[in-house]
């Protein structure tokens, strides 16, 4: 049973209060860009075996988005933090950088 | 060895002292014609028709773990052919024909057992969704019956028909689908693929894949380098990490899918029911235990375990379709890592660099697929040429929206599967 705190209602609760809604991250293209492009945005994916980025949604509460940190090998859940971003903030890497040392996903390490 | 009745009656007679391993553990040459990167069932099939179709046999399967480790081990065996899309339907067509020949090509019991798979629906809708699937099944020349209630219930008398929420209207019988014995089947097409000289080296994980001047060279591995002409992917939930080696991104979201099995019982479920409003189906296996999956953790995961959340609901699921199901005690559930694609339809193509090929994206069909699947691959590495059967998984669809293949009609992204 994964724990997640939404970072935007301040409140903690199991899995089945949220749902996932799949990779962090992802740089989005649209009109005009190449093929190769928006299909990177549109399909492929990271995958990892480890640390991964991803949305969350408080379907169960607030109703918002929000980013969580977590180990799909063990699924530990690093951390979680606001949508509002371009990349996971200096203390959920840290936090992942003592559990999880030399981790990098995508450009982040 | 041959297996027949006369060598069962022998070794009766001998006290079983005369079997032997039906496969080799060789050590892994330094160079090989094809290596196969996975020793799952699709990739052993594909060893087998590349010997047995090609006349192949300079191959190496490359397994991680032991034959039947992964999700051939460990999914919950139904059989069947009753897709609808064109490229799906003549492709599962055809691994159901391979299916029914599959014994005496193998010479190996691998207990397929067409005992008949059941689509309940529960809506007006939902009957014409149906009937325009079966219409598909039969002008793909399968077969297909439209059940109604009072049919429904000549097959299935113990599930309840008047569910609220879920009421039974009637069901699609598909007489052909059933279920097999899944680690046979790993076994049968292990025995097949070393007896026509095919190298199935366990243990052995692929850490790199070479690569000089866009054309693969060959392999590194745990027990060391193997140079090879061609390198087949073919590693079902880790072939993100296996194609990461080649410096490729996959359409491919690894998830868990639970699995249950209950104690042995006596016969109580003949066919395959699949309660599809629940996201819950069923058999009994051979042995008596019922075996039931459900859906999706829906987040990624490469643990091959579950978490509860799904397991309630499965348990949910089950007594909301049989209530009678309640008396029975779970024995054990497990989980399997699904390589999830975008459209829901698999992959098998070749790739960017020249001699690398990829098979992937089974979601969680895989099973049924393996004979054709192996087939279709083993074409494409020996040819250069897709499988007519086949011919629509390709890599590209993604890019030019051509093709793509969503049989579930929920919309054709990631997590909509």
């Amino acid at each position: 049973m994964l724990t997640l705190t939404c970072p935007c209602c301040g409140v903690s609760g199991e899995e089945t209060e949220f749902h996932a809604g799949g990779e962090a991250h992802l740089k989005r293209y649209g009109p005009g860009s190449s093929d190769n492009d928006f299909e990177g945005y549109l399909f492929m994916r990271e995958n990892p075996k480890g640390v991964h980025f991803e949305r969350w949604r408080h379907v169960y509460g607030c109703g918002k988005w929000f980013l969580a940190a977590r180990c799909t090998a063990t699924l530990e859940v690093f951390g979680t933090y606001p949508a509002q971003t371009t990349e996971p903030p200096q203390d959920i890497k840290d936090k992942i950088t003592a559990k999880r040392p030399g981790w990098s996903w995508r450009d982040f390490a | 060895m041959r297996y027949n009745a006369w060598q069962i009656f022998k070794e009766a007679f001998t006290g079983q002292t005369g079997w032997k391993p039906v496969w080799r553990d060789p050590e892994p040459k330094k160079e090989y014609d094809i290596v196969l990167i996975g020793g799952g069932g699709h990739g052993l099939s594909t060893a087998y028709y590349l010997a047995k179709n090609h006349g192949l046999t300079n191959i190496a399967v490359l397994e991680k773990g032991y034959i039947g480790s992964g999700n051939i081990g460990r999914n919950t065996t139904i059989v069947r052919a009753n897709y609808f899309l064109p490229g799906n339907s003549e492709f599962y067509s055809h691994s159901l024909k391979l299916w029914e020949g599959l014994e005496s090509d193998l010479n190996y019991n691998v207990m397929h057992s067409q005992r008949g798979l059941i689509n309940l629906f529960h809506s007006d809708g939902q009957r014409d969704a149906f009937v325009r699937r079966g219409n598909a099944m039969i002008n793909q020349g399968d077969d297909a019956v439209l059940l109604d209630r009072d049919g429904v219930r000549q097959h299935l008398p113990y599930i309840d028909f008047d569910n609220v929420r879920f009421p039974v209207y009637g069901g699609l019988l598909h007489p052909r689908g059933g279920t097999a014995r899944h680690d046979a089947v790993a076994w049968g097409y292990a025995r097949g693929a070393d007896q026509r000289g095919v190298d199935l080296i366990q243990n052995c994980e692929v850490t790199g894949i070479d690569i000089s001047n866009g054309k693969v060279t060959g392999v590194q591995t745990s027990r060391g380098p193997i140079r090879a002409k061609k390198v087949a992917m073919v590693a079902a939930g880790r072939s993100g990490q296996v194609a990461a080696m080649a410096g490729m991104r996959l359409p491919i979201e690894s998830h868990v899918l639970q699995a249950f099995v209950t104690e042995g019982l006596k016969p109580v479920i003949d066919h395959v029911v699949s309660f599809g409003m629940g996201h819950f189906y069923i058999s009994q296996s051979d042995k008596g235990g019922l075996v039931f999956g459900g859906d999706l953790d829906f987040y990624s995961s490469y643990a091959q375990r579950g978490n509860l959340p799904m397991k309630e609901h499965v348990m949910e699921a089950a007594m909301t379709l049989m209530p009678m199901i309640g008396k029975a005690k779970v024995l054990r559930s497990w989980g399997g890592i699904m390589d999830m694609s975008p459209d829901g339809s698999p992959i098998i193509d070749r790739t960017h660099v020249d001699g690398l090929f990829v098979n992937c994206g089974w979601n969680y069909g895989g099973f049924k697929a393996v004979p054709a699947s192996g087939w279709a691959y083993a074409h494409l590495i020996a040819t250069g040429k897709p499988h007519d059967t086949a011919a629509r998984y390709r890599l590209d669809r993604f890019t030019t929206g051509r093709g793509i293949m969503d049989e579930e009609g929920t919309g054709s992204q990631h997590n909509l599967h």
